[in-house]
């Protein structure tokens, strides 16, 4: 651990990117620009969540990460292990015993606290750069509020799917002022944004941060006539019976059986440790690992 | 209705060494509601440069023309067009066509201008088609491609859609049949009976012995012409 | 009567070059003003001055706003600007391109004026898009395709309705009918000219087709080398021109 600076970033960049994390939050939604650093990975390996992670975490931290809701990942796996060695930070699994969490792709089906930070891995932080692609006309868009484009992107999707088609990285509004893309979670997940914890956002390749204080309002766009909802697999968890989480629909053998598991592990596996199962699960013991 | 004082002219050809070339001087004319007035003269002396000018179309060097109470030689674009809108119609010798529109509405159209309801102006664009023997097949059809004849008859339909207080006629019988001769002499008629200030130029002498007043020779106003001569 | 725009003293250099200089005008409301001049002249320039795209070094464009002051477009705020083009303003480019978003659907684009001003009912949008649609007169089926799948007076015709979907008050258009043939020219100045009625529209039509302007304007101003050389209505200008460079004009077309 010594080999590093804690949390592998030096302590100067470390402050910038605070700096970036508390203009965020004071400016709930809006994309602050920051100097990204060459982290020890690839862009689109979560460099700009590793970044604003490192920059949050503290050494009485208990760090987790979750990859499209799993822990056991390589991706997820390899990131736990980066500040482990890096920070020397206690990790978990349990969401509710993490103080940070960074995810890409999920919130974690388990509420959150006010004591808890999320960070979400971003690949595009700018949601208007579907139909706009000049960089000076979404910044303007941004300052002067000009968000018809917006809805311009979820028209096409009913004129063209009879609903809106938009499943994830739906976009929302948060505090009535900016618009926001959440990441490429699933559009199920948009109402969890309003929530305890403290929510970090990070774009290392797009060299952008933004973020969202505590029970910040965040409302996912919509027409009154195509109202927003917040849809998953309408099915129960076959492994431990959860109807109120979001599903990974899983093929199963060759004869293309299928079966519908909670896409949060931990939430999954802790419903099953208290006794709960699906109608294709088996009773805890046994297949835990 | 028409009060023209010490109207002059003049064309300057800039492309051709700069000549000017006075048309009109001192022209004087007064029309009252329900007078019809002639413009004569022989050909280039001016007829149709009088017209025009009361009409806005060209600009006059000097003097003025109130037509209703506005001074044309003075007015700003909107007010002339304001004018045509409302006080002041022309039948020129030619229609100007706009492509596709389909006959019934280039005659509604004036009406439509004044702001009058769809339905009673195309009405009236049918009774006036109708007297002037446009066949009915050719109402809904762009006049673009009608005869010159047909056309002209157009034209004066339009010109008598709405119930200007003055109008300005350039040849309004030129080669029409006796019969449509004798309708657009009727229209003519009956516009002076409800107080219409006409001015109008013609070279058909009984027609103009029927309908007007008065007889101004232009040619008095000429710059080296004098009255009668060629 | 008061205009709806005022026109002071509109300068625009290009360095030492001149793009428009010392333009004055009032366009009232209801009038359609026709820009002619050859190519180079400034016409664009100056449109690009009154609409907000380009900042002239001098001078003032006054609008009337809707709550009747009349405001120096020139000198007020970016964000007032914008919202002026979005509601009250139009501008037709004569590139289809430049003024449709080309990956957007018939109907997106003409929905995106009513969502940008707060249209939040997918129906109503729809069924406002499909009745503007009709009314440039391209049918209903092709509510969904992308104006690239469109002919070039389709497209035209498009951004038309575009831009008129929020009931704007001054439209810029710059060559509008430029680069289609002369059918098609027509059937689009015949709709420009019945939505100019219908709609009370006031229009500052840019082009170098005197016909064009034969047809749509009421008035006529001719530019040289960045100035105004003469104004008028627009019959007059054409049949008695004062200026040496409008009768040259004038002359060079057989037919008007
Ligand atoms: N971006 C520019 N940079 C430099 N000079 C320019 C620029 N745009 C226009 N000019 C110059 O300004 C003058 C006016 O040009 P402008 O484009 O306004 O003419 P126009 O009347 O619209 O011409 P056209 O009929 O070809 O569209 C010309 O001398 C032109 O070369
Ligand atoms: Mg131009
Ligand atoms: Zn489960």
């Amino acid at each position: 651990m010594s080999d590093y600076n804690f949390a592998y970033l030096d302590e100067q960049t470390k402050r910038m990117i605070r700096r970036a994390i508390l203009k965020g939050l004071a400016i709930p939604g809006y994309q602050v620009p920051f100097a990204s650093r060459e982290m020890p990975m690839p862009y689109g390996w979560g460099t700009g969540g590793v970044q604003v992670s490192a920059a949050t975490l503290t050494p009485d931290d208990t760090f987790k990460v979750i990859d499209q809701g799993a822990d056991d990942t390589t991706n997820a796996v390899s990131i736990r292990k980066f500040f482990e060695k890096t920070a020397g930070v206690a990790t978990t699994e349990e969401a509710s015993a993490a103080s940070v969490i960074q995810t890409r792709h999920r919130i974690p089906e388990d509420e959150l606290r006010e004591d808890q930070i999320l960070v979400y891995q971003v690949p595009i932080p700018e949601p208007l750069r579907f139909l706009e692609p000049s960089e000076v006309e979404t910044r303007k868009m941004h300052s002067l509020e000009e968000y018809g484009l917006m809805h311009v992107k979820l028209y096409e999707d009913i004129a063209k799917h009879g609903a809106i088609a938009t499943s994830y990285a739906y976009p929302v509004k948060v505090e009535g002022r900016y618009v926001m893309d959440p990441s490429p979670i699933p559009k199920f997940d948009n109402p969890k944004m309003e929530m305890a914890g403290i929510q970090l956002f990070g774009a290392g390749r797009e060299q952008r941060i933004y973020a969202l204080p505590p029970y910040c309002q965040v409302v996912s766009l919509d027409f009154e006539d195509f109202p927003f909802e917040a849809s998953k697999a309408d099915h129960a968890c076959d492994m431990c019976g959860a109807t109120d989480s979001y599903l990974d629909e899983v093929i199963m053998d060759d004869a293309g059986n299928r079966m519908f598991v909670c896409s949060d592990t931990d939430y999954c596996a802790s419903r099953r440790k208290a006794g709960h199962v699906g109608a294709q699960g088996t009773p805890f013991e046994e297949t835990a690992a | 209705m028409i009060e023209i004082r010490n109207l002059s002219k003049t064309f300057t050809l800039h492309n051709q060494g700069g000549a000017v070339i006075p048309v009109m001087h001192g022209a004087e004319l007064v029309v009252a509601p329900g007078e019809c007035v002639a413009l004569t003269g022989a050909s280039g002396a001016g007829k149709s440069t009088l017209m025009r000018m009361i009409y806005g179309n060209y600009l006059a060097a000097g003097g003025s023309i109130v037509v209703d109470g506005v001074d044309v030689v003075q007015s700003e674009p909107r007010e002339i067009l304001a004018l045509r809108r409302d006080v002041l119609g022309y039948v020129s010798q030619f229609l100007r066509v706009v492509p596709r529109v389909p006959t019934v509405d280039v005659v509604a159209e004036p009406l439509l201008a004044v702001g009058a309801e769809s339905e009673a102006a195309r009405a009236k664009a049918r009774e006036l088609l109708a007297r002037l023997n446009i066949p009915e097949r050719l109402w809904s059809l762009s006049p673009t491609s009608f005869s010159g004849g047909e056309q002209q008859r157009v034209n004066i339909a339009r010109g008598f859609a709405h119930d200007y207080p003055a109008m300005l006629l350039d040849e309004p019988t030129a080669s029409l049949d006796a019969t449509n001769r004798e309708t657009v002499l009727n229209l003519i008629e009956e516009a002076k009976a409800r107080g219409a200030a006409i001015v109008g130029i013609f070279h058909d002498e009984a027609a103009r012995a029927r309908v007007c007043d008065h007889e101004i020779d232009v040619s008095i106003y000429t710059p080296g012409l004098t009255a009668g001569a060629a | 009567m008061t205009p709806l725009l005022k026109v002071e003293n509109i300068s625009k250099f290009y360095g030492n070059r001149i793009g428009c200089e010392n333009v004055n005008f009032d366009l009232y409301s209801g009038e359609v003003m026709g820009i002619v001049g050859e190519s180079g002249s400034g016409k664009s320039t100056l449109l690009n001055c009154l609409a907000g795209f380009l900042t002239p070094e001098t001078g003032e464009v006054r609008f009337e706003m809707r709550d009747g002051e009349m405001r120096d477009t020139v000198t007020m705020s970016e964000p007032e600007r914008r919202m002026l083009s979005r509601t009250d303003w139009a501008f037709v480019h004569q590139h289809a391109r430049d003024g449709l978003r080309m990956n957007v659907s018939a109907g997106g684009n003409v929905g995106e004026r009513l969502m940008a001003v707060g249209a939040r009912h997918y129906g109503n949008i729809r069924a406002e898009a499909v009745d503007w649609l009709g009314r440039v007169e391209i049918s209903e089926e092709r509510v969904d395709d992308r104006p690239t799948q469109f002919s070039g007076g389709m497209q035209q015709r498009l951004q038309i309705a575009r831009n008129l979907v929020t009931g704007p008050r001054l439209v810029f258009m710059d060559e509008p009918t430029g680069g289609l043939d002369v059918s098609v020219q027509a059937r689009l100045l015949d709709l420009l000219r019945g939505l100019v009625r219908e709609m009370g529209l006031s229009a500052i039509i840019v082009t170098h087709d005197l016909a064009v302007v034969r047809l749509l304007a009421d008035r006529l101003m001719v530019m040289k080398d960045g100035h105004v050389v003469e104004t008028g209505l627009t019959d007059q200008v054409l049949d008695d021109p004062q200026h040496a460079y409008t009768q040259l004009l004038v002359s060079s077309v057989l037919q008007v």
